[in-house]
């Protein structure tokens, strides 16, 4: 086993205490050495709730060691946007093997790294829209929706809901994934009318928070009617807490898609099992994980089928998505447009 | 005694807080700041400068009323002062939310009268929160003043017959010009680098912070140098204000007194009633959104999964190392500082300023080409959370450490008392009070701290705010308040015990 770094070596690394404990460590490491250096160490950068105990990390992490020969490890380092920072800061040095968890907002940027390389498969997606990148492979995704209680007549689009007096809780595109994702579907659905329609909307938004968690919070609060959020919202609800009381609205203009994927180093040490594992990600025993850990479609539907309950879900019969290149071109014209419109 | 020692802690401390920036600074890239920067800067001082003054204000009389009056539950009021301070600051934005806000208990009494309702949102909304936050703080601050009296001029204030029209020209004045300029400055600086609660209450793009500008620059743009050219900023308005608190305060010159117990004078008769209305006030407004914290996590505890508890460890663990360290660094500076090294005083509040993710990325940096980041963890932690407290403790020790050194730098000079004996016999006896109040405060932050972690975080060393925010992620809002409660309880419990050692069994 060539390739193999001595760092990996310690088994679970935990924290360094003291001068102390890192000597006694580098001794255990010495007589650890020849016993593990069996076992290759495939190194994946992630989003932290993937990796957290009610994410799809766990799960995956042992069903993937269970067949591989290897141990699967996931550095967790914040949401889709730090994921890539963190990326670039790492640079070609990184020890990832594979990057999980941008989506097609960000891999515009990522390609642009040069870190990255062509993962060769030809996966059966069942995404609404056609996928295809050379670079990124998707393993789940999602339309974003404004979530409501049910009690609540919800209106068809953005107009209407401009139109009406219903207030709402977005999260920021500066510093969220689901915040740049509403900008790009204003943008996809209105091209050069999108000042308008946020100067309309201007007075439904309550506030416009740092990330999802605290809209999400807030809207179940009370402080707002709709939160922007996913279709698969109400999912969570009726799956895990046996509440039916939410559902998300189906916008006439269409649903903009966030695409969530991986992708491969060109700098990994272990570029067979970085193949295996995207492999394995879109395999059944992954995607039947998915929809009840990160609450987000499948990319590739398992023979069993969605879970009982997906099929309560409110589905858009238009899905919006603009291309990585697209978005890449659009996010800084949008943001300005977006802070004029609000900030008025 | 010790001006080579806060030398040196300053050395550290500035190579620990600028070596980051710069590393930053120098990465390729930079578009320079754009107007939306400058409107968020002037945002940013905006908001700090009208929070530092409404929360320095609204604590004056009600540190005078805490001072001199004595009642029942009087000692857990000033305990139960540290707490909103210790929030994990979306816990506090949700228990304002449920006294302020569209659903709180402030709007369902208006529409029940069938008046309008009050929004929170915008930069009234933000103010009141920091002043929720902060005011306690600045209270706890301003205590410490008026018990630094002397008992020997109360009781020369007493026999002389003062009114307390004259109490206050003669002693409260003086003693607020040494200490309020401190206060409001510790104030500024925390909300000049307030993030979530600007953003979430304040209500759009309009309300935007140079730290979101910095998270943009280097989360969305990876433009490294914009980061760090912001943070400069960000610590060049801090140093502006050290620079105009320097200038404001003056030493009271009470001179030494003999440590004896002398009650404040306690004016009868209208100024009575003034100062029970403060204290019932206060306690309302703190205690409401504390009460909906309290109740909103309470049905989470039942729910709570067993990795809180590992996370609680690794969190308390933190604290118990970074918080000696900070207060050390802080009595060396500010010992330092009373004997004469003035340019000691911006390095030890260098850090308060400094942007928390500029800081972490320029570690991460530094760090990276050696070692990988995860093994990093817990010491950068550590580090980074007592470089992040240690400004706190300065503030808490520079009035006391002013006063030790004017009152007994004389007799311990003529005495030859130096180094570890200094230490023992005069330090730790004259300063137990704020050291206490100092080491409590950086435990219970440290514990809350979820800042630069994200970096070197690893797979298993999990701490408790950032359980909180998985929780959170995965739509467990419930054990999310109820983790909260946990680490509110975990905070306050440090904070006590360091508060109870500094009071030393004394009435406070």
């Amino acid at each position: 086993m060539s390739g193999l770094r001595p760092l990996h070596l310690r088994p679970n690394v935990k924290w360094s205490l003291t001068m102390k404990t890192l000597c006694f460590a580098a001794g255990c490491l010495a007589i650890a050495t020849p016993a593990l250096a069996e076992t290759p160490v495939l190194d994946v950068l992630t989003y932290d709730s993937f990796v957290s105990e009610w994410g799809p990390g766990p799960a995956i992490e042992k069903a993937f060691e269970a067949e591989c020969g290897c141990d699967l490890r996931f550095t967790p380092a914040g949401d889709g946007a730090a994921l890539l920072a963190r990326l670039q800061l790492e640079g070609a040095r990184t020890e990832a093997d594979v990057v999980l968890g941008l989506d097609t907002n960000l891999t515009a940027a990522a390609r642009k790294t040069g870190l990255f390389a062509p993962h060769g498969q030809t996966p059966d997606l069942s995404l609404p829209v056609p996928f295809t990148d050379a670079d990124f492979l998707p393993y789940d995704w999602g339309w974003f929706a404004f979530v409501h209680g049910k009690s609540l007549t919800a209106p068809g689009d953005f107009k209407a809901l401009a139109a009406s007096d219903l207030k709402i809780v977005i999260q920021d595109p500066r510093s969220s994934t689901p915040g740049l994702g509403l900008l790009m579907w204003v943008k996809a659905a209105y091209g050069d009318q999108a000042a308008q329609i946020w100067a309309d909307l201007a007075d439904n938004i309550v506030t416009v928070t740092p990330g999802w968690s605290e809209a999400y919070g807030m809207f179940l609060e009370g402080e707002a009617d709709m939160v922007l959020s996913y279709t698969t919202s109400p999912a969570y609800h009726l799956i895990a807490e046996q509440d039916d009381s939410k559902a998300a609205a189906v916008f006439a203009e269409g649903n903009y898609l966030q695409v969530e994927v991986m992708g491969k180093l060109a700098a990994s040490d272990q570029p067979e099992l970085a193949d295996r594992f995207l492999a394995f990600m879109l395999s059944d025993a992954a995607q039947s994980v998915l929809p009840v850990t990160n609450w987000m479609y499948p990319a590739h539907v398992p023979a069993e089928g969605l879970p009982k309950g997906f099929e309560t879900l409110a589905q858009p019969a238009k899905s919006l998505l603009l291309s990585a290149d697209e978005a890449e071109a659009l996010r800084g014209p949008a943001l300005d447009e977006w802070r004029a419109a609000l900030a008025r | 005694m010790a001006r080579r020692a806060g030398t040196l802690t300053a050395l550290a401390l500035a190579f620990v807080t600028l070596a980051p920036v710069a590393v930053v600074m120098v990465q390729a890239g930079g578009r320079g700041l754009t107007a939306p920067d400058w409107a968020a800067l002037r945002f940013t001082l905006l908001q700090a400068v009208l929070s530092a003054l409404a929360s320095v204000g609204c604590a004056v009389p009600l540190a005078r009323a805490l001072a001199r009056r004595r009642f029942a539950g009087r000692g857990a009021l000033i305990t139960a002062l540290g707490a909103p301070f210790l929030l994990p600051v979306i816990v506090a934005v949700l228990g304002l939310l449920a006294v302020f806000g569209r659903a709180g208990v402030v709007n369902a009494t208006l529409r029940g009268l069938g008046l309008p309702e009050v929004s929170i949102f915008g930069l009234g909304g933000v103010v009141l929160a920091h002043v929720f936050l902060n005011m306690p703080l600045a209270t706890r601050m301003l205590l410490q003043g008026w018990q630094a009296i002397p008992a020997e001029r109360l009781r020369l204030a007493e026999s002389l017959g003062f009114t307390p029209r004259e109490v206050w020209r003669h002693l409260e004045r003086p003693m607020l010009r040494a200490v309020l300029p401190g206060a409001l400055l510790a104030v500024f600086a925390i909300c000049l680098t307030s993030f979530a609660v600007v953003l979430i209450l304040g209500g759009g793009p309009a309300a935007t912070t140079v730290e979101l500008a910095i998270w943009q620059a280097i989360r969305f743009e990876f433009d490294l140098p914009r980061a760090a050219t912001l943070a400069v900023m960000q610590v060049l308005a801090c140093g502006g204000a050290v620079g105009l608190a320097g200038l404001v305060a003056r030493a009271p010159g009470f001179g030494a007194g003999l440590d004896r117990l002398h009650p404040l004078p306690a004016p009868p008769g209208w100024r009575r009633g003034l100062d029970a209305a403060v204290l019932a006030l206060a306690t309302l407004f703190l205690a409401a959104p504390l009460l909906a914290v309290l109740q909103r996590g309470l049905p989470g505890l039942l729910s709570l999964p067993a990795s809180i508890w590992p996370a609680a460890a690794a969190s308390a663990l933190v604290a118990c190392l970074a918080a000696p360290l900070a207060v050390g660094g802080a009595l060396a500076l500010a010992l330092g500082r009373a004997q004469g090294v003035r340019w000691l005083e911006p390095v030890a509040m260098l850090p308060m300023a400094g942007s928390q993710l500029v800081l972490g990325t320029g570690l991460f940096l530094i760090a990276f080409p050696f070692v990988t980041p995860a093994r990093l963890s817990l010491p950068v932690t550590v580090l980074v959370t007592a470089v992040m407290s240690l400004p706190f403790a300065y503030r808490i020790l520079a009035p006391a450490a002013q006063a030790l050194v004017a009152d007994y730098g004389r007799l311990a000079a003529a005495l030859d008392l130096r180094g570890g004996a200094a230490l023992r016999l005069l330090v730790l006896p004259r300063l137990r009070r704020p050291l206490g109040f100092a080491l409590g405060l950086c435990a219970a932050l440290a514990a809350g701290d979820l800042g630069v972690v994200a970096l070197f975080a690893t797979e298993t060393g999990v701490t408790l705010p950032l359980a909180i925010s998985r929780l959170m992620g995965a739509y467990r809002m419930d054990q999310a308040a109820g983790a909260a409660l946990v680490l509110v309880a975990l905070a306050f419990g440090l904070f006590w015990i360091g508060d109870r050692w500094g009071r030393g069994g004394t009435e406070a």
